[in-house]
């Protein structure tokens, strides 16, 4: 058994956070680049880029890049040969919150009591937490601020199995066009398939996780992907929604088995500020 | 071509304005998002007087981050504008004439603009970074313990919008999505 402090953890929750609120990944910039290569409506152009200027200016200040920096989203793949020694888990990754969105001047976007006093919480915890307990004996932390914008715009459809690849594909572009600019477009898709109503949404957020435009490696899923992508940025809401071509960067889809009377589907929309951070401890 | 305004907004300026309108502002705007919308629909029910004299002005829909000590404010970008459309109405019937935010408006939204003769810019979403640095003083002037929520007054320097609601009832996100659509 390999021996992991939670102090550890805390401290990389705390940093990743931070650096995830003010650079975005490589792969998100260079998508971002090449939208502004392809965007025929000049109003699209002039959009996408302020939006890499918006990157550049974010990265030089450590100003984070949107003042929604999200509800503290956290993916854990424990290595189940890996023990935990210090303390709790749980609370090792809200201290992680707390101490990196004030130190890094993110703004504390959680309230609690909801549907009532929405009483802010003032240090952006909780989090929310997704572990998976995997072969080894690492730690694989990622954290994803993931702002309201994209998440308000989330839908999930218990299909039946007769509306199959059509009825999703349907139900994916529907989706994306009652969206129109609020989940900030150009967009990145996560779409989950089968499994049960939970699971399929979970899906569809951790497709997010992906490196941007890279293909699923079943040729029929990623052929799906590709088709969906076609029709969305057929849609020609674009750059924030004042019309133009690119509506969506990429779309990433996660297929697993379903129950014979289901066919789930689910889509997790993210902002072109696709903010995700990942370390091995 | 850009058009540069000073704030306040007045008929004779919004009759220029047009859906698509590339616009730098200039002046004193509020800041304020749904849980401030709440309190100030609440104070007029109440027959209450606001932080502020809403006639004439323009509110931006957002909530910024922190800001560290030696900078005016943290990243300030736009909110989802339609968690306001519930608002929106009554202060345009009360005065105002300019909102600032993001995503489409709802139809009674749409119609008060036109009716009272308001606009609606559209910001940037997620380049909070860049549009705060057209924001030279922020403070906030009330309701203070919503935190990111409070209600704040901003002074800025050609804030770049773009017009997305005119006072003819042009829209740029039809329009725009209308010219790109392929069926």
């Amino acid at each position: 058994m390999r021996a992991i402090n939670v102090k550890k953890i805390t401290s990389v929750i705390a940093r990743l956070f931070q650096e995830a609120c003010y650079h975005l990944p490589e792969d998100v910039l260079d998508s971002l680049k090449q939208a502004r290569e392809v965007e025929e409506s000049p109003v699209g152009r002039e959009v996408l880029d302020r939006m890499l200027e918006n990157t550049d200016v974010s990265a030089e200040g450590e100003f984070p890049l949107c003042q929604d920096t999200g509800m503290a989203v956290v993916f854990l793949e424990l290595g189940q040969e890996a023990h935990i020694i210090g303390g709790d888990l749980h609370k090792a990754i809200n201290e992680g919150v707390r101490q990196g969105y004030h130190e890094g001047y993110l703004r504390k976007s959680i309230v609690r009591q909801p549907f009532s006093a929405r009483i802010n919480t003032k240090d952006n915890t909780p989090a929310i937490i997704h572990t998976d307990i995997v072969l080894g004996d690492r730690l694989k932390i990622s954290v994803m601020p993931k702002g309201g914008g994209g998440e308000n715009m989330s839908r999930l459809a218990m299909l039946y199995p007769a509306q199959g690849r059509q009825g999703i594909i349907d139900f994916v572009v529907k989706t994306v066009d009652a969206a129109g600019g609020n989940p900030c477009p150009p967009i990145i898709i996560g779409i989950g398939i089968g499994g049960t109503a939970e699971k399929t949404l979970m899906l569809a957020k951790k497709a997010l996780l992906r490196k941007v435009g890279q293909p699923h490696p079943d040729g029929e899923v990623a052929e799906l992907e590709k088709e969906v992508l076609k029709r969305v940025n057929k849609l020609g809401i674009g750059p924030m929604g004042y019309g133009g071509r690119i509506t969506a960067l990429a779309v990433h889809a996660e297929v697993i088995p379903a129950h014979i009377a289901s066919l789930p589907a689910a889509v997790n929309l993210q902002c072109w500020c696709a903010r995700h951070k990942e370390a091995i401890i | 071509m850009v058009k540069k305004i000073t704030l306040p907004l007045t008929d004779e300026t919004l009759k220029d304005l047009k859906a698509g309108d590339e616009v730098l502002l200039t002046g004193v705007i509020y800041a304020g998002r749904d849980a401030a919308h709440k309190r100030i629909v609440e104070a007029l029910d109440q027959g209450k007087s606001l932080p502020f004299d809403i006639r004439g002005q323009t509110i931006y829909f957002t909530g910024p981050s922190p800001s560290r000590p030696e900078q005016p404010t943290g990243s300030a970008g736009p909110t989802t504008s339609g968690r306001m459309d519930s608002y929106s109405p009554r202060l345009i019937a009360e005065g105002l004439k300019g909102m600032i935010g993001k995503g489409m408006r709802s139809s009674a939204v749409r119609k008060a603009m036109k009716e009272h003769k308001a606009v609606y810019f559209g910001a940037i979403g997620g380049a909070g970074a860049l549009i705060s640095k057209s924001i030279k003083k922020s403070e906030v002037i009330a309701y203070e313990e919503l935190g990111a929520e409070a209600l704040r007054r901003l002074e800025v320097e050609d804030l770049p919008v773009t017009v997305v609601n005119d006072i003819y009832g042009g829209d740029l996100y039809q329009q725009g999505k209308a010219r790109y659509r392929i069926a």
